[in-house]
């Protein structure tokens, strides 16, 4: 039977390292993805994600299992991705004036297609990526808290009680977060939402 | 259930995270109320639409540079530690004890026999100006030492004047 989240974290607290390996192969893809959706560049992501595991050891000595682990984790994670889009924002507006058309190359999902390889569903391709696009720049427009939200909703799948611990607000402030970010996307993507509605 | 209650539970509802009593609720205000039940689905295209973003997974190198940072983390030792039997305190504790018999065990080289103090003390100035000091009349004949507290007959003329600096 796996070990819960806490139980490893209060090994890892007792000297155990394999015990830390395992919250490494646990989390690491939900952090790298979020931090990803978070700061929009996959190298700082990495780097946020990696110094969340650092401050998780670092920590382990004074854990004590008062909340979920995720509930810790995420915490740690959302204030350094606050931190960083805080930190970048001029760096970003500036990049954004200046950057072309085209697709970012460092997206692992918008990689640019071989057009002279004539795939056959290469213009399905093609509306994939330009909806996969509109969705996640969509995510990105909304502001730093409210996209937080989102992805801890959406892609974490955690408690609205774990939410609002994370961010620091009420429950019913977080669900009023939650319905204006929804409020904001559903116009953002309505011609998306719109065909979905159709189907 | 009012339209302006329902933005509380919306997404609630579409997540299915309501509890039986609120979701039959909202389903007859939704029953009753188009504008909502629009919403509904248009959050659930929404939510449905958030799905599609596909993940990305973390660089090979990732583990190995967690890893590699966790190995610098400098070792923290309490100071309880520090107490704990191991080789260097033993160490320290046999030095320290040699240290205390050396000095408690040793001759001491400044013992002096008692016929070479008398010597000694015979020959020291000092006590022969004693024995004059002590049989010196004129100075058993001295007043007694005033104190200092007593009150001194200064003569007004004398008594240096202040004046109020600014």
């Amino acid at each position: 039977m796996a070990r819960s989240d806490v139980q490893l974290m209060l090994d890892v607290k007792s000297g155990d390292e394999q015990s830390f390996e395992l919250l490494l192969h646990r989390y690491r893809s939900p952090l790298v993805n979020f931090l990803y959706r978070m700061v929009r560049n996959r190298e700082q992501a990495e780097d946020l994600a990696q110094e969340v595991f650092l401050r998780v050891y670092r920590a382990r000595e004074d854990y004590v299992p008062s909340a979920k682990f995720t509930t810790w984790l995420f915490r740690i994670a959302t204030n350094l991705a606050l931190n960083n889009v805080r930190d970048t924002r001029h760096q970003r507006m500036e990049i954004s004036l200046d950057a072309p058309l085209a697709p970012d190359s460092e997206d692992g999902d918008e990689r640019p297609i071989d057009v002279a390889d004539q795939h056959p569903d290469i213009e399905q391709h093609l509306v994939a990526q330009a909806r996969s696009r509109m969705i996640r720049h969509a995510i990105e427009k909304l502001p730093e808290k409210q996209r937080a939200a989102v992805l801890l909703h959406k892609y974490q799948e955690l408690d609205y009680n774990e939410i609002a611990k994370i961010l620091e607000c009420s429950e019913s402030a977080l669900k009023s977060l939650l319905f204006r970010a929804y409020e904001a996307l559903r116009v953002e993507l309505a011609p998306l939402v719109a065909q979905h509605a159709k189907q | 259930m009012s339209c302006g209650r329902m933005e509380n539970k919306v997404l609630s509802y579409v997540d299915g995270r309501l509890k039986e009593g609120e979701r039959l609720e909202m389903e007859k205000h939704l029953a009753s109320c188009t504008a909502c039940e629009l919403r509904v689905n248009e959050f659930r295209a929404v939510s449905s639409l958030l799905d599609e973003m596909p993940q990305i997974a973390p660089s090979p190198a990732f583990d190995v540079r967690v890893r590699a940072r966790v190995a610098a983390e400098p070792v923290k030792q309490s100071w309880w530690a520090w107490l704990a039997p191991s080789p260097r305190v033993a160490m320290a504790g046999a030095l320290l004890a040699l240290c205390i018999a050396w000095v408690g065990l040793r001759p001491s080289n400044y013992a002096v026999n008692p016929a070479t103090e008398a010597e000694i003390n015979q020959n020291m100035p000092v006590l022969e100006n004693y024995d004059v000091l002590t049989n010196f009349e004129p100075l058993t004949d001295l007043p007694a030492p005033v104190a200092q507290d007593a009150p001194q007959d200064v003569p007004q003329g004398d008594a240096p004047q202040t004046s109020p600096t600014m």
